[in-house]
């Protein structure tokens, strides 16, 4: 796919020789000037800091040794505030829309009876939560922090990959890897107005604090929950948690008591006003959803539908990220915010629809075939890369459950200059800005984390399938 | 903070200071049992480690005799025995894992790298290599508590952490009493030079004191001297009677900073006055066994205190 994909850097397609782009100016001349002992240097510097830092999140399980660090690559990824400006209205219109489709679809459910949605793909959906029926969540917001992922086709054609809407993570590397690249290239940092994203943590708490249950103003306690640190994201949440100074709790540090959640501390129960919960809905309460999860609370349903502490992200989420509902996503934004989508939907075909089904049936080799209930980059079919066994082994798949499926055009997504093996490549990237809702705005910081996907050719970025990630930035004119 | 976290924190400095104990314990036996025959008396002196160091029940369970294999296997590698210098390290490291934020990252680094390293040490090592393991074991212990005191905020978090040291040192130095202080018995007094005085320096050396002694007393070892430096002298850092200044002192800062006594400020406070009260001839006329009995009671007592008020 590399020679008809757009490059960040050159612009162009098809592989020919083309300007480079003015974001990219500087960082061409940087490349082609530093000596490549110093980007040795520097790349193994990075991979120090990484291990010294990730000694606690990269150890797994039973073979305690084994350390898994995430790829970094040291040429970051550049978008100009115009391109960023753009992006930042879409995000923001499109996460306004979830936010009210989510209200609408556990309230009135006008979207349902103006045909945006069928009722059936709601109702029986595996996440859409009947306990959140009727409920009112804290200022109406349900998705406090949502990690978008978008991909780049041309030169201003976004499209939205996948709405993260549960818990998605991420946003530590993100952080981590400014802070590395400002300690191996100050001299980048001199010559670039790189807009800074350290402010994040203080805005995910500012968004935090702003949605405490009405009457625990003043001085709400936020925690952080977490399944434990055997969970693989664990190292993420004991660092946000240290950023944001709040407590990382266990379901064990945790009991409820008429309907208030209190956590054990040394100075006695001390109640807690919001959860930043980084455990999945089933998980929750022991008592509503899965008796035989030890990682959650029992009791804490009662305690947040009684409105006595939020939840981050609220209950039931998740009916708005399912892969089935994106396909309505245009229509969704449209109904909600009454304005043409900013961001584009990849145009999608929905299995359970007969003629789509026969459609997607016939161009496999062309498409990019998706679970609906799959995530992580698992369960998927990328028609152009697979075999025909693998093809055919799929198509059956399809034809046994058409509703477990989605399918889409196998998108060209941008390319940008990359350590590789043989020197400096064009590998595929995408985009998950991490935008934060509290009561009464909604923030982004300026970027998000880029990941890539280090296998030449390949279109599948996520960290379980040998991605890496890269350094955003949103570089304040040129 | 959370009752977990400081539960971790107090749990980290026990096992770490538990390590060392036991590192100190297996170089005196080695020491001693280096000895001529004809100094040691009919005892068997690596039970006695075990006795003092560990779980004597649990040794008898494992091995037929106690002898240098089997002691040094037990006290030092076994993964069965709770409380090996690598079991001490391996809980204590994962104690730290789970709050490592409440940690400094040099305390961490302390720990991680000891849990790393230890995997490289063979355990059917030479007696060179084993003295050197040991060397290294108060070492980790050295790094973890300098990083400690060097590197942590003075808050409830490094009060918790000294609460675990001062409790654990204060159990180790009461164990060693308790197993030797037949030694101690006032009629065997006079008998300078015999086989004793090498039991004497022996202990001395297990709390890292037998230069200190010298210091303090002036004058050649007695067994009621060394009792006054391990049960009262307030300037060794390893006797009893330090390690409740140091409890009490902790504890009353919690207090202060969280407005509230309870039953672990009461029971420490009542100790340290019992052993700042007492004269090493009260020691010895109610009964140095009685003494330290009650102690090691009195002292499990605090711990569950601490544990009921703070760390649930």
């Amino acid at each position: 796919m590399a020679d008809t994909a757009f490059d960040e850097m050159d612009g162009h397609k098809n592989g020919g020789p083309g300007a480079v782009r003015p974001p990219y100016a500087r960082l061409r001349t940087w490349l082609d000037e530093t000596p490549g002992e110093i980007f040795d240097a520097r790349r193994s510097q990075a991979e120090l800091f990484f291990r010294r830092v990730g000694i606690t999140f990269a150890v797994y399980g039973d073979n305690e040794a084994s350390e898994r660090l995430i790829p970094f690559d040291v040429i970051p990824r550049v978008l100009l505030k115009s391109e960023w400006g753009l992006l930042e209205r879409g995000l923001k219109q499109r996460v306004t829309a979830l936010n009210a489709f989510l209200a609408d679809i556990y309230g009135p459910q006008d979207c349902i009876r103006a045909g945006i949605v069928p009722a059936e793909l709601i109702h029986r959906n595996p996440q859409f939560r009947l306990e959140m029926m009727g409920v009112r969540v804290p200022h109406n917001v349900y998705v406090h922090i949502a990690g978008i992922d978008v991909v780049r086709v041309a030169e201003d054609e976004f499209y939205v990959l996948e709405d993260n809407a549960r818990t998605p993570s991420g946003v530590s590397y993100m952080l981590e890897n400014r802070e590395a690249m400002m300690r191996l290239f100050p001299e980048l940092f001199a010559n670039h107005r790189v807009a800074p994203v350290e402010n994040y943590p203080d805005a995910l708490l500012a968004a935090l604090r702003s949605v405490a249950p009405e009457g625990r103003g003043g001085h709400p306690v936020v925690a952080l929950l977490t399944p434990g640190r055997f969970n693989s994201a664990y190292y993420e949440h004991s660092f946000l948690a240290d950023k944001l100074g709040v407590e990382l709790v266990e379901a064990t540090d945790l009991f409820v008591k008429d309907e208030v959640v209190y956590m054990r501390t040394t100075e006695g129960p001390t109640r807690v006003d919001v959860l930043y919960r980084r455990i999945d809905d089933e998980y929750l309460d022991p008592l509503i959803f899965r008796p035989d999860s030890a990682l959650g609370v029992p009791g804490l349903m009662a305690a947040y539908l009684a409105g006595n502490v939020t939840l981050a992200n609220a209950v039931g989420t998740g009916i708005s990220d399912d892969k089935a509902v994106y396909t309505y996503m245009p229509e969704i934004v449209r109904f909600f915010t009454g304005e043409e989508p900013i961001l584009r939907n990849v145009p999608t075909w929905r299995c359970r629809e007969p003629d789509h089904l026969a459609h997607v049936l016939d161009r496999l080799p062309e498409l990019v075939v998706k679970e609906v209930s799959g995530s992580g980059g698992y369960g998927m079919l990328v028609g152009p890369q697979a075999t025909r066994r693998e093809i055919d082994e799929f198509g059956r798949k399809i034809k046994h459950s058409p509703e477990g499926f989605i399918a889409q055009p196998t998108l060209a997504l941008s390319t940008c200059p990359t350590f590789v093996a043989s020197g400096v490549a064009p590998r595929h990237v995408d985009l998950r800005p991490f935008v934060l809702t509290g009561a009464d705005e909604i923030q982004i910081v300026p970027g998000g984390l880029t990941r890539v996907a280090l296998k030449e050719g390949s279109l599948v970025v996520n960290s379980s399938q040998g991605g890496g990630t890269k350094d955003t930035w949103v570089l304040d004119g040129v | 903070m959370l009752s977990r976290t400081a539960d971790s924190l107090f749990w980290v400095a026990r096992y770490t200071e538990r390590a060392d104990f036991i590192a100190r314990t297996l170089e005196a036996t080695v020491r001693l049992t280096a000895l001529p025959h004809a100094y040691l008396g009919e005892r068997n002196e690596w039970e006695s480690a075990v006795d003092s160091a560990g779980d004597l029940t649990l040794f008898r369970s494992l091995y037929s005799q106690a002898n240098e294999d089997t002691v040094r296997d037990f006290l030092a590698f076994s993964p069965v025995n709770p409380s090996s210098i690598r079991s001490c390290l391996e809980v204590a490291r994962e104690n730290a894992r789970s709050v490592r934020t409440a940690l400094t990252s040099e305390m961490w680094d302390a720990l991680n790298s000891a849990w790393l390293e230890l995997k490289s040490f063979d355990t059917a090592m030479s007696s060179q290599d084993f003295s050197r393991f040991l060397d290294w074991v108060k070492r980790v212990a050295l790094t973890f508590d300098g990083s400690a005191y060097r590197t942590m905020l003075r808050n409830d978090a490094f009060w918790f952490t000294r609460l675990g040291n001062a409790l654990e040192r204060a159990d180790n130095t009461a164990r060693i009493l308790d197993v030797k202080c037949h030694l101690l018995l006032p009629e065997t007094d006079g008998i300078g030079g015999s086989l004793d005085y090498f039991q004497w320096t022996t202990i001395l050396r297990e709390v890292s004191a037998l230069t200190a002694y010298h210091w303090v007393y002036r004058q050649s070892i007695k067994p009621m001297l060394v009792a006054d430096l391990l049960i009262l002298n307030r300037q060794m850092p390893r006797s009893l009677a330090n390690c409740y200044e140091i409890l009490v002192r902790h504890l009353d800062l919690i207090a202060d900073a969280y407005g509230r006594r309870g039953p672990s400020q009461r029971i420490a406070a009542t100790q340290r006055a019992r052993l700042s009260g007492a004269t090493i001839e009260d020691v010895f006329a109610s009964g140095v066994p009685t003494f330290i009995g009650e102690f090691i009671n009195d002292n499990n007592r605090l711990g569950t205190a601490i544990g009921e008020q703070y760390l649930s």
